[in-house]
């Protein structure tokens, strides 16, 4: 069970800013959703150990993990898939996911992991993770990342950002099967309905505050009727 | 041979026993041992140090290895080698020198190479550049490669120095002819106070030739790295250069290409990128359990493969 207590984040000059949040995560699968520039990737960095919070608390099982590295918080059980997948030189594939594992893996436990996330595996088996991948293909690389993992809280930021609707619909297909495989829980930012649809507890963040949190019966209704509460969602939802 | 100099042997050229097919190893300035086959032959030069390997056409899937290595501190010598492949054939040529300096003298080995490719012909030539040492004596390689290319010959060039060269300068020149391909991959790793220079010059002289130049290094500590490279496009040709640096501490790198088009249809490319290991490379790697030191390590050995 992850705990968040009166995270704060206000650094001057910088826009991005989480005021006193307070939220509990032991659900399996739980949404966080709001404006853009509300600040849920700032408070998924926090608690993945890529930004560090100006006051508050993270525990993780009880355990106060606030002050530890972002290695230390990975080998503790935090996976964490961003919204830009990063380019690596040289690196393949197949280096990324047995890091990612922390073991040696063979050619065919690879694949299974790549087409869970629906890449013909063996032709990807050995690309290098450069720009000549599509964004739809990393993303899915990132998440097969994350599968290798398999630790107890998987967080992925805006999976379906920067890529089109064929490869999101397929996408959200990973995430439902994901939804029902993997074990821990799963902490996905999103705008999509789709992906609110599954969830089991909804939080929103807006202005860098905890806006709502309950289940999508709870909170999905205000946020499609109200404009302020999260334009965003509406306009996605209208195109 | 020492297990000094066994180590050395497997260090530039892979080699744990004598190898198949044509070899010549040389050993502190002299030639220990040599095999030829009935389609390869190795000469002793009578002018100067060093041998000329010459390949009978149409030779198919053969090899040759002309491993250097020097475990004697103070050893200063420059080897002409001299490389005549015949038509269509296809063969493999590893070569490589490996230094063990534990004195204090300067250990240096000047290889310079002339390969004449005839039509057709193709190669695949692998050069490893290791050293290694105890003492103060400084290890320096200055290898020189000369490479003709006739009508669609081709040849493909892999260079490697990783380790232990306190001083290099490597210079390739060539001159493809109409249909001809090169193509050159460099790797190079410095640290310490080390120095590295990569000087390449082709003439792209005939229709349809082809030149791939990729350069990948790494500079660390106080090292410093020099990457000029002069590419002429003197027919319909495409010519493509890279140079892709990872820069390290307080390390120095410079890369400055020239290309010259004389013809309209010469299509010439020059990439060149010189950075540090961006964060969130480091960063997406920590987030899978390893340490900031292990992500470097991982982002460097994937760069340099």
């Amino acid at each position: 069970m992850l705990e968040l207590k009166n995270i704060t984040y206000e650094v001057e000059g910088n826009k991005e800013i989480i005021k006193d949040v307070s939220v509990k995560i032991d659900d399996h699968f739980v949404a966080i959703t709001g404006p853009n520039g509300g600040g849920k990737s700032t408070l998924a960095k926090i608690i993945a150990g890529i930004v560090t919070p100006t006051g508050g608390q993270i525990l993780l099982d009880g355990e106060d993990i606030t002050g530890l590295n972002i290695t230390e918080r990975a080998k503790r059980g935090i996976s964490f898939a961003f919204q830009q997948p990063v380019h690596f030189k040289g690196l393949t594939v197949k280096d990324l996911i047995t890091i990612a594992s922390g073991k040696q893996m063979s050619v065919t436990e690879i694949c299974q992991i790549l087409s869970e996330v629906g890449l013909c595996a063996r032709e990807y088996v050995n690309r290098e993770i450069n720009n000549s991948l599509s964004g739809g293909e990393l993303k899915r690389i990132e998440i097969a990342m994350i599968k290798a993992r398999g630790t107890k809280l998987s967080i992925f930021d805006e999976p379906e950002a920067g890529i089109d609707l064929w490869s999101f619909n397929s996408l959200i297909k990973v995430f439902e099967k994901m939804r029902d495989e993997i074990k821990g829980t799963i902490l996905i930012i999103s705008h999509q309905e789709r992906i609110l649809n599954i969830a089991d507890k909804v939080i929103v963040i807006a202005d860098g505050k905890l806006e709502k949190v309950g289940t999508k019966e709870e909170v999905l209704p205000g946020l499609l009727h109200t404009a302020t509460a999260c334009s965003t969602l509406v306009e996605k939802n209208e195109r | 041979m020492d297990s000094i100099q066994k180590n050395l042997l497997a260090q530039v050229a892979d080699l744990h026993e004598v190898p198949e097919g044509a070899y010549n190893i040389r050993a502190n300035g002299a030639g220990v041992s040599r095999n030829t086959t009935a389609n390869i032959d190795i000469v002793t030069k009578t002018d100067k140090d060093g041998i000329d390997i010459i390949i009978k056409p149409g030779t198919k899937n053969e090899s040759v290895h002309i491993p250097v290595v020097l475990s004697q501190s103070g050893i200063q010598e420059s080897v002409y080698n001299d490389f005549y492949i015949g038509e269509d054939a296809d063969v493999t040529i590893v070569a490589g020198c490996g230094i063990h300096n534990c004195g204090v003298d300067t250990s240096k080995h000047a290889g310079i190479h002339t390969f004449y490719l005839e039509k057709n012909a193709k190669v695949r030539y692998v050069e490893k550049h290791y050293g290694e040492g105890d003492g103060n004596g400084e290890n320096i390689m200055d290898p020189v490669t000369i490479v003709h290319l006739a009508e669609n010959a081709h040849l493909e060039m892999e260079t490697t120095q990783i380790k232990g060269i306190d001083s290099t300068i490597r210079v390739t020149k060539g001159d493809l002819a109409e249909g001809a391909f090169l193509e050159v991959r460099e790797k190079i790793m410095t640290h310490g106070k080390q120095y590295a220079k990569t000087d390449f010059a082709i003439d792209m002289n005939g229709e349809n030739c082809k030149c791939n130049l990729i350069s990948r290094s790494v500079a660390k500590g106080n090292s410093k790295q020099e990457f000029f490279s002069i590419m002429n496009g003197n027919a319909a040709c495409s010519g493509h250069s890279e140079c892709d640096a990872i820069i390290m501490d307080s390390a120095c790198v410079t890369a400055s290409p020239q290309l010259t088009a004389n013809n309209i249809d010469a299509n010439l490319i020059h990439e060149a990128a010189i950075g540090k290991i961006a964060g969130e490379q480091l960063i997406k790697l920590m987030t899978l359990g390893l340490t900031e030191q292990e992500a470097e390590e991982q982002i460097i050995q994937g760069f340099l493969k």
